[in-house]
């Protein structure tokens, strides 16, 4: 490309020109960066360091609590149920996500007539939103008129139910997109693996899960990753079904909807889900790292 | 001959087989918005009724095909789907323009410091929008955004994943196409708009309706971002109907069919174009 071994001083002024281009085309992106994602971490460190003076406008300052404030937080009971909370949401939504989404794309990876309108049918849900799948889900787990109001373990009421309710409607609203990143990993094993398994005698079970499973094991570990982001990410469900408040994940208790907790309070909760976020991203990164390619 | 047969006839109930499972499990994956329909159209104080009195609840009681109509006049959905479209637009323009241009520079010039920049972009996908929410809210207050289309979208106008996605597009064109193009006398920016975004449409094509799908469907920022109705977009409108009274509640079932319905028209329009972005990245809907 533009890249030239020869300094003179013609071929000096053209990449200082193309150097001053390329951070013009950058400018948008860093500012818009710099604004919304890395000066709000420091804002997040600041605001868990003061109370904020509620009177602001009467000419009061904001309090000094000191980094006291965040490892009172971070070890405090609010992080510890809010993290308890949503590492078991994701204990229920990942693998029973997974588990669904290998089931719609076994049954619609063939080749069959009309097999589009079933296609379209399993991937529909892509079309929801949490709010929308959260609202649908009402008419199921609604405790006064809900269809399942008299199934106790799904009870929205119960601690012992009651995540585990919210949880179906977030497996129902993931399942179009786990089965399309399934499907799509089904359909890019080649005809070859397949007729060879076949040939050696291979039984349907064994055929999935000593064959089919291990060539689609990459997607599936794209899709539990993808899917464990979505479980620390949930919020909308939990404000809209209302299940018992021992069902309250981390940002949940971050958003605070009922406006029970102090700024400072919610600002180090921040900084906890920052670091959950940077132990998920790294493991995911190691995991990808050995897993990603085929048959090793 | 008789062999042939049988085979035939096995390939025949393997397929019937088949088209069962498959029917049974769109039942599964249809039934509540079957029930959601259900209680939309039902008359609602007669469908609890007859839910009190030991009913089923799995078919329409009464008829009130009207509440479609009802919900856009009463429920303000007109004005909160305006919103939404006029907000997921800003959006979806903003991040496709700054990606372009950054994806540009990552896969086409060099420059001091790329990698360092690189790393930057790649490092704010460590920053979602859930972990800055309170500080973001704060900056937003302070700017003057509260309530406003502005506060709305612009913490997403940039985009890492739309940037690394067409990055990798803008990688796949040859070198000697740009070298050829530049020895013509064309400018970055020419070649830019004349020839490498032309080239990598069909991935463009896909972050446009990834980018809608995350915009329209998106709920944590604007629920607290603003608190005037006016500036309610059609997923927080959809929590407010949702906490009304139990007798209200086929305005909120209403509404959630309507706010999915340009999503469905889209996935069945696009199909192809919105799988291959799903696939190639998953973000969150």
């Amino acid at each position: 490309m533009v890249r030239r071994s020869a300094e003179s001083a013609p071929r000096r002024s053209t990449r200082f020109r193309e150097g001053l281009l390329a951070y013009g085309f950058l400018a948008p992106v860093l500012v818009l960066f710099a604004a919304f994602a890395y000066y709000p971490l420091s804002r997040l460190v600041y605001l868990s360091l003061y109370q904020r003076n509620a009177n602001a406008f009467l000419g009061g300052s904001d309090r000094w609590l000191g980094p006291g404030n965040i490892i009172d937080v971070l070890s405090g009971p609010e992080l510890r149920s809010g993290v308890w909370v949503s590492a078991r949401f994701t204990l229920l939504t990942v693998p029973l996500g997974v588990i669904l989404g290998l089931l719609l794309a076994v049954a619609a990876d063939r080749r069959l007539a009309g097999i589009r309108i079933f296609q379209t049918i399993f991937s529909s849900t892509v079309a929801s939103s949490v709010a929308v799948a959260s609202v649908v889900f009402l008419t199921l787990l609604q405790p006064e008129t809900g269809l399942w109001r008299d199934v106790s373990w799904l009870s929205l009421n119960r601690p012992g139910s009651a995540l585990l309710a919210v949880s179906l409607s977030a497996v129902w609203q993931n399942a179009g997109l786990t089965f399309v990143v399934v499907l799509a990993a089904l359909q890019a094993i080649p005809d070859e693996v397949r007729e060879a398994s076949m040939l050696d005698g291979f039984g349907v079970a064994r055929r999935f899960f000593r064959v089919t499973v291990p060539l689609i094991s990459p997607a599936l570990l794209f899709l539990a990753i993808v899917l464990v982001v979505h479980a620390l990410q949930a919020y909308a469900q939990f404000e809209i079904l209302r299940p018992t408040d021992t069902a309250q994940p981390l940002l949940y208790k971050i958003a605070d909807p009922d406006g029970v907790l102090p700024l400072s309070t919610r600002a180090a909760l921040s900084l906890g889900l920052f670091v959950l976020t940077l132990v998920v991203s790294f493991t995911q990164f190691t995991l990808l790292d050995k897993r990603v390619h085929y048959g090793d | 001959m008789a062999t042939e047969h049988a085979a035939a006839t096995r390939r025949r109930l393997r397929n019937a087989g088949s088209y069962v499972l498959l029917t049974v499990l769109s039942a599964v994956i249809l039934f509540p918005v079957y029930t959601t329909i259900v209680r939309a159209v039902s008359e609602p104080i007669p469908y609890l009724k007859s839910l009190q009195a030991g009913g089923g609840g799995l078919w329409p009681v009464g008829w009130d095909g009207g509440v479609f109509g009802r919900v856009f006049r009463t429920g303000d959905l007109t004005h909160a789907l305006l919103l939404s479209a006029i907000v997921s637009v800003v959006i979806v323009v903003g991040q496709v323009l700054t990606s372009i241009f950054a994806a540009y520079a990552f896969a086409c010039l060099e420059f001091p410091l790329k990698r360092t920049m690189f790393a930057l972009v790649v490092g704010t996908l460590l920053l979602p929008i859930e972990v800055t929410l309170v500080a973001n809210i704060e900056t937003v207050r302070d700017l003057g955004w509260f309530n406003s289309i502005q506060g709305l979208s612009a913490p997403f106008l940039a985009w890492a994943f739309g940037v690394f996605l067409m990055r990798q597009a803008f990688l796949g064109i040859p070198g000697e196409m740009q070298d050829a193009a530049l020895l013509d006398g064309f400018s970055h920016r020419r070649f830019l708009f004349r020839i490498a975004v032309p080239i990598c449409r069909p991935i463009i094509g896909s972050c446009v309706l990834i980018s809608f799908l995350g915009a329209w469907n998106q709920y944590l920022w604007p629920r607290y971002a603003a608190d005037q109705q006016e500036y309610q977009t059609i997923q927080v409108a959809l929590r407010t109907l949702a906490t009304r009274e139990v007798t209200e509640l086929n305005f909120a079932f209403a509404a959630a069919i309507v706010a999915a319905i340009p999503l469905v028209v889209l996935l069945v329009a696009f199909q192809r174009q919105i799988i291959r972005g799903l696939t190639a990245g998953a973000v969150k809907g």
